[in-house]
């Protein structure tokens, strides 16, 4: 089993996120497709795969995954508008816990 | 209802800021032809669309355009990041800063107020998808216009996704209404109104 980094983990999920969303449309339009429905599963398998491997090592990309019970890892990490560059500078709450 | 993915659909890595480029590229988050009037029409117009291939389309694109308008905005967002005030005033992004600063709201690139004029759910599955056909094709055109002026490749990248991505849902379109033909008589395609006249059966 190969061990991925967090950024090729992501370009996994990205393509094939994008393999589903594109696939899903034409089954919207072509609902009895079986080659269509076959590569469905296919995509949507390998990115399910990788949606688990990212979330139970790098953090939550959906609400319902936070896997912490100390801490509520959603606020954290970069956000999606982002981008690479850029500097976030922390402006959340002054007081109580403290964010990295 | 929708879930929210931490992630942007393809990804927006924009190392040079260029306000200008902003400017223009902004139409295709709140302007007529843009993203979020794409969201807005498709979201809007399910709910009096009779048949099932329609009602998935509408949403499933819908959705995704809601996708498209958080990367028209990380575009906006780090075309304006780190901005001095010559840069500003030089480059014509001068209007929006005074009343946005570097925040982002949904304008045309000529100022114009996202509003709901600029799209239609007339509540006719038939004109509905003729409208969508449409927008698909506007937002083509816009994303062609963009290309003929930015040459930034961090910027064009995500820019002919999108583009690409109009193509696509043009396509679903005319899918859909063709689907849409298929339920009504042949005949006379205008007999009846299936979203709101009781002649005739209302089969998904």
């Amino acid at each position: 089993m190969p061990v991925y980094d967090q950024n090729q983990l992501l370009s996994i999920i990205d393509q094939a996120s994008f393999a589903m969303d594109d696939v899903l449309l034409y089954l919207d339009t072509h609902p009895c497709d079986k080659a269509a429905l076959n590569y469905y599963q296919y995509v949507r398998d390998l990115r399910q795969n990788a949606k688990n491997n990212y979330e139970a090592n790098f953090g939550p990309l959906t609400v319902d995954q936070v896997r912490s019970d100390q801490y509520w890892t959603w606020v954290q990490g970069r956000w999606p508008w982002e981008g690479r560059g850029g500097a976030s500078v922390c402006g959340t709450m002054k007081n109580g816990c403290s964010t990295r | 209802m929708w879930n929210y993915e931490k992630r942007l659909q393809y990804p927006v890595n924009i190392s040079q800021p260029n306000p200008k480029m902003a400017q223009f590229i902004m139409s295709q988050y709140g302007g007529p032809d843009g993203e979020m009037g794409a969201a807005m029409r498709y979201l809007s117009q399910r709910y009096a669309m009779p048949y099932d291939v329609g009602k998935a389309v509408l949403t499933d694109i819908g959705t995704e355009e809601l996708a498209h308008l958080e990367i028209v905005a990380a575009i906006v967002h780090q075309l304006t990041r780190n901005l001095t005030p010559e840069q500003i005033e030089a480059s014509g992004f001068g209007p929006y800063y005074i009343d946005h600063t570097t925040g982002i709201w949904p304008q045309a690139a000529g100022g114009v107020p996202f509003n709901a004029c600029e799209f239609q759910s007339k509540g006719d599955p038939i004109t509905d998808l003729f409208e969508d056909l449409a927008a698909e094709q506007k937002a083509r055109s816009t994303y062609d216009n963009i290309l003929r002026v930015v040459k930034d490749p961090e910027v064009c990248d995500p820019i002919r996704f999108l583009r690409e991505r109009e193509i696509v849902h043009f396509q679903r379109f005319g899918e859909a209404l063709r689907d849409v033909q298929d339920h009504l008589d042949s005949r006379n395609f205008y007999a009846f109104n299936p979203a709101f006249d009781k002649t005739g059966n209302h089969q998904a």
